[in-house]
């Protein structure tokens, strides 16, 4: 019979408060991703107290297979269905959080203290025989996996791979259509009557603003060279009369470009679109 | 200390488990709290283990774990799936056997 020293006892509180907060921020996160890392700042704290409850081996499992495995993986799906997906405050079933929340501390209350008062001052056999038995705690384990444990481990070794073709199969998308070729893309380019480029924004370098539309030769406005989500808002900036004119004066061969081009606006407020 | 501690704080852990799993709507987040709930009943027999003197529990917490991992690896590519489809990953939307 072994007795817990206070090193352990010190690691212990640390680690418990540790993995009690992360499960609080775990479901109590609006967001998805701040629930994934609390979470993993529980599986750390639990590695901890694996380790220091004579399970080391268990504890670096826990380490390389939750922390890193297991919520890489959560994090990545997240990426796949949106890192700010937050969660709805709607309630669909009235009164279910008051009501679940009731159930938990209920049911919290009669576990702990069922289980407190059914265990407490029992007397701790340890490990250490049980360690030293076959050399140390890997060997114990393994001596246990491969003997007694084995049908078990072999079961496993099924559902592991069943799991994995099982997530390829769930994931598989069927092509319904050919793959895009770099010609059948150059074709679609071509028949779009776009081929090149959109016009940059801005009119002849005197205003760069993006959502400035640029001018064409004859003096239009080419609304296709504000980006698209600008003009879905509406978003286009009025192009000064003064400067519509002077391009048109210019292309035409009717005008110099100088201070001495000033022609009169009629109306500068006037919108772009009224102009083509 | 006692060794009880960590049982109860196993037990306090799968409860607020229990509850993420009963108040969230986001699948991904109770897909977490199920792991949490995992991890709780790890945490209670690898401590089952020690007051016990025997190494059976640790290897009851390793098949836990792999089995975890399985679980894992199946229902995200199910939420993935469904969200491809449903373009959503609350567990309400998922209602169309109902009709």
């Amino acid at each position: 019979m072994t007795e817990i020293g206070t090193g352990e006892a010190i690691v212990f509180w640390v680690c418990a408060v540790l993995s009690v907060t992360g499960a609080l921020g775990l479901i109590l996160s609006r967001r998805t991703v701040h629930s994934a890392l609390w979470l993993a700042l529980t599986m750390i704290s639990l590695a901890v107290l694996y380790i220091a409850n004579a399970a080391p081996f268990l504890g670096m499992v826990q380490i390389i297979v939750y922390t890193g495995a297991v919520m890489m993986l959560f994090l990545f799906v997240l990426m796949v269905v949106g890192v700010d997906s937050a969660d709805s405050l709607v309630e669909t079933l009235r009164g279910q959080r008051v009501a679940a929340i009731l159930l938990a501390v209920g049911f919290g209350v009669l576990l702990t203290a069922g289980l407190g008062s059914a265990l407490s001052g029992i007397p701790m056999a340890g490990l250490d025989a049980a360690n030293a038995e076959y050399g140390g705690n890997v060997e114990g384990i393994a001596r246990l996996l491969f003997s007694d444990y084995i049908i078990a481990f072999e079961i496993v070794a099924a559902l592991l791979i069943t799991a994995a073709l099982g997530a390829l199969v769930l994931t598989h998308r069927e092509r319904w259509r050919p793959k895009l070729t770099q010609a059948d893309l150059m074709r679609q380019r071509i028949a779009s009557g776009a081929p090149g480029p959109l016009p940059t924004p801005g009119v002849f370098a005197r205003h760069n603003a993006v959502d400035t539309p640029a001018l064409l030769p004859d003096g239009t406005l080419a609304e296709q060279s504000v980006p698209a989500p600008l003009r879905a808002r509406g978003d286009l900036r009025p192009v000064d009369i003064g400067a519509v004119e002077e391009t048109r004066a210019l292309t035409e061969g009717e005008a110099v470009f100088g201070p001495t081009v000033t022609p009169v606006a009629d109306d500068p407020g006037a919108s772009p679109g009224e102009r083509s | 200390m006692n060794p009880e501690n960590y049982i109860i704080l196993s037990g306090l852990l799968f409860t607020i488990g229990a509850l993420g799993v009963m108040i969230r709507r986001n699948a991904i987040v109770v897909f977490m709290s199920i792991e949490l709930m995992l991890n709780a009943a790890n945490l209670a027999f690898v401590s089952f283990a020690r007051i016990n003197g025997t190494l059976d529990g640790q290897v009851v917490a390793f098949f836990v774990m792999i089995v975890a991992a399985a679980e894992v690896v199946v229902g995200l590519a199910i939420i993935v799936t469904i969200f491809r489809t449903r373009r959503s990953a609350s567990i309400d939307e998922p209602n169309l056997l109902k009709y």
